[in-house]
């Protein structure tokens, strides 16, 4: 079909569409749909009681954005910021706003700083960490591994096994690091 | 309590947790039945999500039983069967009065650009989720809703978020009668997406994925048109051919985060963690789609900047729609759709894991194993 004003021609019509899918076109009508119109004021729709809620209690101090006036009247309380994570966590709420990179580069590097930490002190522990029950490993050999890649044209098979290096790389360098210390200073002790 | 706990990225375990206590007066503590593991929760178990703080527990769909309730809690009570949409929201902020219950202004110190949801790292309010036996319901008497007796478990929990978010998705694109609708990706909302396009007049329904297992469900579920993307030298030129070279007249993206098809958006998002999130089906939504037509994101990305071909967006005079979706706002009308059985969202359930082998579940979605569609979490004697 040239480029003309004529919307190209559908395989089926409304009719045969209607007649073959369940429940085509009962929601035609947009003006007629849930999230039609973007916005729609009504408080008396949501079952809240209040103007403004109560506040929760703050049992420690709360890291929030500096965008934000206050502290929301309700927050989570999963994970409070602890070690050094904790440390680059609350310097990134406190300097830097959402629209800043460096707010959510020191994010993602406090998560790592976390893992780090959250791994070495489950040592201390009577379970330590188990990179193969934690990863689930396992049910490569029990929830089929190689069938559900060989001959099949997955193009995340490329790029899986930097998987496990993002979860073993860590450690093999940090034991690079060590060996490599108690290596120099055993020199360092003879000489 | 037994509860799901990340250990990093790509681990997570299960540990003996206190029971959540209700720490406001309009707070609900729910003794979780069935929870899932959403597309979404594997860009915080990859480690993608900024402050995603290891001792999380993850989980954003699930229903329970009411255990306790606080003092200001009226419209529930222990005992009640309820579904849990993965907004945590106040219902008076000037976002919730219009609305937009997902852009909370009250529930998320942590953030002003997302608003409350459970389980999804501290940048979106550091609540924790529901794979667990227990968690904390914050504004018992504006979220949860009684799930209805003819309703099915797991057709409740797959409201919570995958199907209200698809059915959101369709909206967005302001699909007209006869429209052609392109869905990226065909994962549980590009499925849900797929088959709402249909109740909203589509004409056409096309769905892209590289996932052959899924490009089938695709055909099955949403009597969608499919193509595997690997199949083809450039996606976006064969679906060019296939709509006379004008374009999709809607555009879907129902991937996110974790695109696959371009080795270098892939690598420097989902591994180097040096976007967002992997724009790739973002783009080709953009190149595929035509001028003046509509792209709806479903997809979740993270709040860093990402590669996205803005000005094609631009030149091509598109309209993006895009949020996370106000899940409560589209129940009503999917009651009604389950009932008269135009949507079945449990069809999709491929996998049902006990609470205690969830790093298997994790593992399993994550890698693509088995082919996983949907693996619902099972707690509580399930």
């Amino acid at each position: 079909m040239a480029y003309t004003a004529d919307k190209p021609p559908l395989a089926a019509s409304s009719e045969e569409l209607r007649n073959r899918i369940p429940g085509w076109g009962v929601d035609l009508d947009r003006k007629d749909r849930p999230a039609f119109p973007k916005l729609q004021f009504d408080l008396s729709a949501t079952g809240a009681h209040w103007d403004f809620p109560e506040r929760q209690e703050e049992k420690r101090p709360r890291e929030r954005s500096v965008e934000h006036k206050f502290l929301t009247p309700v927050f989570g309380t999963s994970c409070p910021p602890r070690g050094l994570s904790g440390v680059i966590r609350r310097y990134a709420y406190k300097r830097y706003s959402e629209a800043r990179a460096a707010h959510w580069l020191l994010l993602l590097g406090a998560d790592r700083v976390d893992a780090m930490e959250s791994h070495l002190r489950s040592f201390a522990t009577l379970r330590p960490d188990n990179p193969i029950t934690q990863t689930g490993v396992l049910s490569e050999f029990t929830r089929h591994g190689i069938s559900s890649r060989v001959g099949r044209k997955r193009t995340d098979l490329v790029h899986q096994p930097l998987d496990p290096v993002i979860v073993a790389g860590p450690w093999l360098l940090a034991g690079a690091l060590a060996y490599g210390g108690v290596k120099k200073l055993t020199r360092l002790m003879r000489s | 309590m037994r509860a799901m706990v990340y250990r990093g990225p790509y681990k997570v375990r299960v540990e003996e947790k206190d029971i959540p206590p209700v720490e406001h007066p309009n707070d609900a503590i729910v003794r979780v039945g069935m929870a899932a593991i959403c597309g979404s929760d594997l860009h915080i178990y990859h480690g993608m999500m900024p402050d995603t703080r290891v001792g999380m527990t993850f989980g954003h769909e699930f229903i329970g039983v009411v255990e306790d309730v606080g003092s200001s809690v009226q419209h529930l009570k222990p005992g009640d069967r309820v579904m849990v949409p993965f907004n945590i929201f106040c219902g008076t902020c000037f976002f919730c009065a219009r609305g937009l219950y997902s852009n909370c202004h009250n529930v998320n110190p942590n953030a002003t650009a997302v608003g409350g949801i459970y389980g999804y790292s501290h940048t979106c309010g550091g609540y924790d989720g529901g794979q667990a036996e227990f968690v904390r319901v914050p504004f018992a008497d504006v979220g949860p809703t009684i799930i209805p007796d003819w309703m099915d478990d797991e057709d409740a929990v797959l409201l919570t978020d995958a199907c209200a978010t698809g059915y959101f998705g369709a909206q967005l694109g302001d699909i007209v009668e006869g429209d052609v609708v392109v869905v990226f990706g065909a994962g549980p909302v590009g499925l849900f997406a797929a088959k709402s396009a249909w109740l909203m007049g589509a004409g056409r329904v096309i769905v892209i994925d590289h996932l052959e297992y899924r490009l089938e469900k695709a055909r099955s579920f949403a009597h969608a048109e499919t193509y595997n993307f690997t199949e083809y030298d450039d996606i976006v030129v064969h679906m060019k051919k296939i709509t006379d070279h004008l374009g999709a007249d809607v555009a879907i993206d129902a991937v996110g985060a974790e695109a696959d098809g371009n080795l270098l958006q892939h690598v420097t998002s989902a591994k180097l963690k040096l976007q967002g999130g992997s724009p790739i089906a973002l783009n080709w939504a953009i190149d595929s789609v035509r001028k003046g037509g509509t792209i709806s994101v479903m997809g979740a990305y993270g709040p860093m900047f990402s590669a996205v071909k803005f000005g094609d967006a631009m030149n091509k005079g598109l309209t993006l729609h895009m949020n996370q979706c106000p899940v409560k706002r589209q129940w009503p009308r999917l009651f009604e759709h389950v009932r008269n059985g135009y949507l079945k969202p449990s069809d999709i359930v491929t996998h049902r894991i006990p609470l205690e082998h969830i790093a298997e579940g994790y593992h399993i979605f994550s890698a693509k194993l088995d082919n996983c569609i949907k693996p619902l979490i099972l707690t509580n004697g399930h």
